[in-house]
């Protein structure tokens, strides 16, 4: 499970869900792998007014991974514009310029979207219920509410 | 026509098979009408001009072998009209949320398309954080038909220890849970629809419903506008009708802006 998708989640307990902390979800635990997807800076500008930046950045230390900046990155940090000479141009007179994904933009790709929970557990900060991660499927069933 | 998402990696022993009611939906979603609808509410402004909209988050609960998810994942640009869709997914049967995962990913070939986010195991939408739904799309369990004994859901949702495969008895447990629901076939759509002002985007989230007639639509839409102004219930596809009697529709649900 993407660390992005951890966004959009929260505690399934009704009554957990007017306190503010059962968001995030914090994973305890957790076996992590990187699966690689091309990068989408498009994407990645839209996205970022969804992104719960503060939380975020609490997840990613409790994963015990490089911290993010402390502020959510600007939309124009995403892209940055590199010289080229056209391919087939010999005389090197015709330099083009092209935008392409920033170190920044490469980073929160990497975190957002390459970096998965295999097997772990979220856990609630408000009850404290364990929610398992098992091949990469987060389980949010309650047996006692489905019955 | 957009092509059909390829689920012939799927065994449909325990995961429902793409049928009438899921092409119903890929048919509604994908018409010239409802993607005119969705276009004009995602539009994106030019980033020159005006700060560009945020990207579409696009829930469906009970995915099933995922085809539906992934055929809006995959044709994101023809039915709203933006690459940059957030594809996110529910299933109580963790059989079909493998498969699903799988039929998703598969469906998304080019990096400009929509971003799958994941299939979790739940129970409806009630892991998902209030008001974040822009799209949000249910093919629920719609048959009039005894609730299936969710008792036995724990034993029946994994392969058990030592076992290599699903039993017959789990099989059928698991396609139950995919058509049962209950009194009228509401029972799980009622539970569903009580969510459903909860996580939709108060400004432009929209839901889609199928309903069959056994369901009682008419009755059904009423209530949605009952829930209070604004709130909005259509019929925006429909198929096997016979003397004006649909056997399933679907319905879309959203609330207008009050000027
Ligand atoms: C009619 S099938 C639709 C499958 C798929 N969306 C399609 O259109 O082909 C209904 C699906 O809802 C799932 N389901 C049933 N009850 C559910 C619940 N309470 N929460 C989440 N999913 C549920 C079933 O496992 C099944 O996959
Ligand atoms: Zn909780």
């Amino acid at each position: 499970m993407k660390l992005l998708t951890l966004n959009f989640l929260t505690c399934a307990i009704k009554t957990c869900k007017t306190s503010p902390s059962s968001f995030p979800l914090h994973p305890q635990d957790s076996e992590l792998e990187i699966v690689e997807a091309d990068i989408n800076v498009l994407f990645l500008r839209n996205m970022l007014p969804r992104l719960m930046w503060n939380e975020l950045r609490l997840i990613v230390n409790e994963l015990g991974l490089p911290s993010l900046p402390e502020t959510a990155p600007d939309a124009s940090s995403l892209l940055e514009t590199k010289l080229q000479v056209p391919e087939g141009d010999t005389t090197g007179l015709n330099i083009e310029k092209i935008e392409v994904p920033s170190q920044v933009a490469k980073d929160l790709h990497r975190v957002l979207l390459e970096t998965c929970i295999r097997e772990g557990k979220l856990v609630c900060g408000n009850c404290g219920h364990e929610y398992k991660v098992m091949e990469g499927v987060a389980n949010f069933l309650l047996p006692g509410h489905l019955v | 026509m957009l092509p059909t998402p390829s689920t012939s990696h799927v065994c449909f022993d325990r995961v429902y098979e793409p049928a009438e009611d899921s092409f119903l939906l890929l048919d509604t979603i994908s018409s010239f009408s409802e993607a005119a609808f969705l276009h004009d509410r995602f539009r994106q402004t030019t980033p020159e001009l005006e700060p560009c909209s945020t990207s579409p988050l696009v829930l469906e609960v009970g995915v099933g072998s995922g085809v539906v998810l992934a055929f809006v994942a995959a044709n994101a640009k023809t039915i709203f009209g933006r690459d940059d869709v957030l594809a996110l997914g529910t299933d109580i049967n963790s059989f079909a949320c493998q498969a699903a995962s799988q039929t998703v990913q598969n469906a998304i070939h080019n990096p400009s398309e929509s971003v799958f986010l994941d299939i979790v195991n739940g129970d409806l939408a009630c892991a998902i954080r209030p008001y974040l739904v822009d799209v949000f799309i249910f093919n629920p369990p719609y048959v009039p038909a005894k609730l299936p004994d969710y008792s036995r859901h724990d034993n029946y949702n994994t392969i058990l220890a030592g076992q290599k495969s699903t039993s017959f008895e789990q099989d059928s447990y698991l396609l139950e849970l995919s058509y049962a629901g209950g009194i009228d076939g509401m029972e799980v759509t009622n539970r569903m629809l009580e969510q459903i002002p909860h996580i939709l985007n108060p400004l432009r989230g929209v839901a889609y419903l199928l309903l069959c007639a056994q369901n009682k639509p008419e009755v059904v839409k009423q209530r949605i506008k009952d829930w209070g102004p604004g709130w909005m219930a259509e019929t925006v596809g429909i198929s096997g009708s016979k003397a004006g009697w649909e056997k399933l529709q679907i319905v879309r649900i959203w609330k207008a802006t009050l000027s």
